[in-house]
Formats: structure tokens, C-alpha cells, sequence
């Protein structure tokens, strides 16, 4: 017998430019960046070279905690894509030191029945051709 | 006394699942039927309105474009307008409003043509939109394998099932109240063609919690056509016109996962603010389904019921049944008649409103209508009178 069933798919790739750059590569350094007004303080994510506050221009990649808290969350079963392992957890993380700020992201290394609100997560990254995606899995 | 807009026709295709025909031919099939709804000939069009515009990218989405039409049906278009940024679907219609209230056109075709289903079997010639790369905001969800809006909307219901106890039982009515509307429209037929049961419901494969594959639309293959004419145009019109007597689409951040609301919040708050009805005024709600809990936060959104009791508010299903004291989707909606992408919903309003609805008009003399598309940060909203 031999397996016919297509390899799981790779992760949709984003085109990186100027404003992404430092969030879909960090990993590679272990360090989740979001980008910061070095004038406001507030972050603006999507990342952008402009802060969404205060229009100021004086933006950086910082690297947060990389720790956090499901938003809220879903639990997949439909592959949309051919060979999709499911079922796995699509969440939305609030981040701990960025306020106002979610991401949408898996969460990963768990059963996906364990999957609650607020749980407490940390970022992991998963590597692709050199975007390293965040991805969470549960602390605690 | 400003200028006024009204609904002078409506026209629809076959809706169905892998049509032969071509969009352009399911267009002109909504356009002659809503001509001759009207009593309009093309000769007297001279506006021609759309959303999203042709979507070169993802054909299926949006196969036809206002330039096309214009082309194709030899329009002499004083004013025209083809786009996706705009509030959401039926925003189309509300610019078309503004248009012949402003005195640039008289009798404008709206339009909104899909062909998802067709497309999926046809890849050759209408290409799926590419996976393999992505930019702009999809990049934030696709690359986590949360390509379809299922799973954005998702986390909205899962949120009011943790804040506000909504339960799928509560969820399920949606599709149930849509099931039964559609077995008694002649236009879902190729859609919805059994009864659904409450028991079948709650077995149902599941696609993305707490969404159901009766949760979600499926793609179809259709047009929907709407004559938006200028109030002072009216002589020319033979069908009974509907007032447009408010329009409504408000975002407070595009985005469909950073803000903790979606923007029907605010354009069903803004809606009530142009107009002197109040919701107690509305005979029937035409609320924009492509997922189940949409029409829970439109009712929410609009004022017909508190924030966090959507769910409760149709709960049982009698309520916003056809003989209820608010009905739902009375065409059957998205879920029951087809993914018509938003224009389905104004069409049906004006049907109920003109009574032409058959077998599935409702009761009474209804006069008022909202009718409402999008769904995360897409909102727009109709209010529609026969006064």
C-alpha cells in the first residue's frame, strides 16, 4: 500500500516588505517584534512606518514578552486546503505589554479540545523558507 | 425637500451550483427581468452601479464588471461606479442613491454577479484565487490556515457564546428559520431542497467552531439586479417603487481581528440617526448571512434587541418566522437561497414590500424594510419604505 494522500500544504508565504519585515523573520532570533512609536508608545499592528496614533514617523521593531492570553478561538475541521491536518486551533492572542493588539494564530503542541479562553500562551516559532511564523502553544 | 431615491425594479437570475451559462448571460438575464419589472426599457438607463467591481484576481468572485455592462448593453452611462472599498455590498446601491438624488443619473442598474461554484469546476477558465503567496491583510489570517472568513467570524460567535451564554441550539435558528423560507422560494431550488430538522443540525459536519456546514453559505452562481431611479424620474416607472429612506455604512478600524466589535455596530446605530422610523416601525429585517451569526449581531446592531441578546432574541424561531413579529430572511437568505453576495437581501426586502413575495409573503401590509450586508469590518444598511 502506499500513502496517495497529498503532503500537508505549507503555509501560505507573505511578501515581505519594509513594514513586515522584522515581524515574519524575528524568530530567527527568538524575538517576537512589534512595531512601536518611539514618540506615543503605542504600537500599530498591522506594522506600519507611520504610527497609527500619532502619525508620528519615529517607528521600531521591539521585541515583546512573546507571552499572552486567548482572545477568543475556534477550533478548525475543514481542510481548506488538500492534505490540511485538522482538526487545530485558529486563536487570537492578546498580547501581555502590547494593549490593543491580537494576533491570529495557531496554537499548537496541544489537543485542541484542551483549548480554552484566557489560557495563558507563549509564541514558538515555526520555520518556512525563512519566515519564522508565531505561533503559540499553552504555559502553565 | 431633498431629492429622493427609490427601488424601481428588481431583477434575478437562476441561482444555482455549476450553471453552463455565462455570467454575462445570468446578468442580462437580472437586467431584462428587472427592466421589465420597472417598465423601463435600457434606452432609459443611464447609470450603472456595482460592488466589488470586476475581480481579476478571483474571477468566480465578481466575473463581470461595470465597464463590461456598459459595453454590453449599449448604456449610455451619464454616471457609473465599480468597487470594493466601499462599506460592503449593498453600499453599491446606497452611492446609485446619492447619484440620482444628486441629478448625475436618472434610472441606474445595480448589479452584483457571482459565479463561485461555476468557477470551482471550471478552473481554467476562472482561476482560483492563489494560495501560495499573500499581502495585505490576508496575510495576517491566511498563513495560520485561516483562509475562509468562517474562521474569522468564528471567533466573533465563539465570543458571544463566552460573554453572553449563546448556545448553537440558539445559533441553530438561523439556518432553520432560512431552511423553511427557501423551500418556499422558487429561486432556492437549486439550494435548499429539503426541509432541515433542529436533530440534523446538531449532527452536522462541523467546519469551524461553533460554525456547522448549515452555518455557512455555499457559492452559487447568479445576479441580482437593482434599478435605483431618481425621485423626479418616477413618471417613467411602472412598477410600485420603494423609498430608500436611509443609508448606513460606518468601520471603525478595517480589520477583522484587531477590533472587539464588528461594524455593523456602528452603521446600525448611525442608520437610526438619518431617518425618522425607529426600529418598532420595521415590518421585516433582510439581515446578511454568509455566516449564521451574522443576522444575531444585526439585531443586536440595530437596536432590536439589547447588546448580548441576539441569540436570545430568536431563540424557539417564532419570533422571526414569516408570521412572527420580526421576520428574518424571508427568502431564505444566503444560507437557504445562495451566496448572491449581499444584493439578495434588497431584492427581497423589495419583494415583501411590494407583495409580490407568493408563497412566502408575509402577513399584514408591510411598509418598512432593513436590509443589511457584511459581516467583520464590511457593513452597509438600507432602510427601505413604501410611504
Amino acid at each position: 500500500m502506499t500513502d496517495t494522500s497529498p503532503p500537508p500544504p505549507r503555509r501560505p508565504r507573505p511578501k515581505l516588505d519594509d513594514d513586515n519585515r522584522a515581524f515574519w523573520t524575528g524568530g530567527a532570533e527568538g524575538k517576537l517584534n512589534m512595531m512601536q512609536c518611539g514618540d506615543c508608545g503605542e504600537f500599530t499592528h498591522p506594522p506600519r512606518q507611520i504610527c497609527r496614533h500619532c502619525l508620528s514617523e519615529n517607528m521600531a521593531a521591539r521585541a515583546v514578552a512573546g507571552t499572552g492570553a486567548i482572545d477568543t478561538f475556534t477550533i478548525n475541521y475543514q481542510p481548506w486546503m488538500p492534505g490540511l491536518p485538522v482538526p487545530f486551533v485558529i486563536a487570537r492572542v492578546r498580547l501581555d505589554g502590547v494593549p490593543g493588539v491580537v494576533l491570529t494564530t495557531n496554537i499548537v503542541n496541544c489537543d485542541p479540545e484542551s483549548v480554552d479562553f484566557d489560557d495563558r500562551v507563549k509564541v514558538t516559532f515555526d520555520e518556512q523558507d525563512g519566515i519564522w511564523f508565531p505561533v503559540f502553544e499553552k504555559v502553565g | 425637500m431633498a431629492r429622493e431615491a427609490y427601488i424601481s425594479g428588481v431583477g434575478q437570475s437562476e441561482v444555482g451550483v455549476r450553471l453552463a451559462r455565462s455570467p454575462m448571460g445570468l446578468t442580462k438575464d437580472a437586467i431584462m427581468e428587472a427592466l421589465a419589472d420597472a417598465g423601463l426599457t435600457i434606452g432609459q438607463i443611464d447609470g450603472v452601479a456595482s460592488y466589488p467591481g470586476k475581480s481579476h484576481g478571483y474571477l468566480g468572485f465578481s466575473p463581470v464588471g461595470v465597464d463590461e455592462v456598459i459595453e454590453q448593453f449599449g448604456i449610455k452611462a451619464r454616471w457609473h461606479f465599480g468597487g470594493g472599498e466601499i462599506p460592503a455590498q449593498l453600499s453599491a446601491i446606497a452611492i446609485a442613491a446619492d447619484a440620482v438624488r444628486n441629478g448625475h443619473a436618472r434610472h441606474v442598474i445595480c448589479f452584483r454577479t457571482v459565479y463561485e461554484a461555476a468557477a470551482m469546476a471550471r478552473p481554467d477558465e476562472f482561476p482560483a484565487l492563489r494560495r501560495d503567496t499573500v499581502e495585505g491583510y490576508s496575510q495576517w489570517t491566511a498563513p495560520y490556515f485561516a483562509i475562509s472568513a468562517a474562521c474569522w467570524v468564528a471567533h466573533t460567535a465563539m465570543r458571544q457564546m463566552k460573554r453572553h451564554g449563546m448556545t448553537r441550539e440558539q445559533l441553530a435558528q438561523v439556518a432553520l428559520n432560512a431552511n423553511r423560507n427557501a423551500l418556499l422560494n422558487p429561486r432556492a431550488g437549486n439550494i435548499t431542497k429539503k426541509p432541515l430538522t433542529l436533530d440534523e443540525y446538531m449532527a452536522a459536519r462541523p467546519i469551524t467552531s461553533p460554525f456547522c456546514l448549515y452555518d455557512c453559505d455555499r457559492f452559487s452562481d447568479a445576479s441580482t439586479v437593482v434599478i435605483v431611479s431618481a425621485g423626479d424620474a418616477l413618471d417613467e416607472v411602472s412598477a410600485n417603487p420603494v423609498r430608500i429612506a436611509a443609508t448606513a455604512g460606518s468601520v471603525d478600524r478595517w480589520s477583522w481581528d484587531q477590533p472587539d466589535y464588528m461594524a455593523s455596530y456602528p452603521t446600525g446605530k448611525e442608520l437610526w440617526t438619518k431617518t425618522d422610523y425607529k426600529p418598532k416601525d420595521v415590518d421585516t429585517v433582510q439581515f446578511y448571512d454568509g455566516f449564521a451569526f451574522f443576522p444575531i449581531g444585526w439585531l443586536e446592531a440595530l437596536g432590536f434587541c439589547d447588546i448580548g441578546e441576539g441569540h436570545r432574541f430568536i431563540e424557539g424561531g417564532t419570533r422571526i418566522a414569516r408570521d412572527g413579529e420580526l421576520p428574518l430572511n424571508t427568502g431564505g437568505g444566503q444560507l437557504g437561497a445562495g451566496r448572491l453576495h449581499g444584493f439578495g437581501f434588497a431584492h427581497e426586502a423589495v419583494t415583501q414590500l411590494r407583495g409580490k413575495a407568493g408563497a412566502r409573503q408575509i402577513p399584514g401590509d408591510p411598509r418598512v424594510a432593513v436590509a443589511t450586508s457584511g459581516g467583520g469590518p464590511l457593513a452597509a444598511a438600507l432602510l427601505l419604505a413604501r410611504d
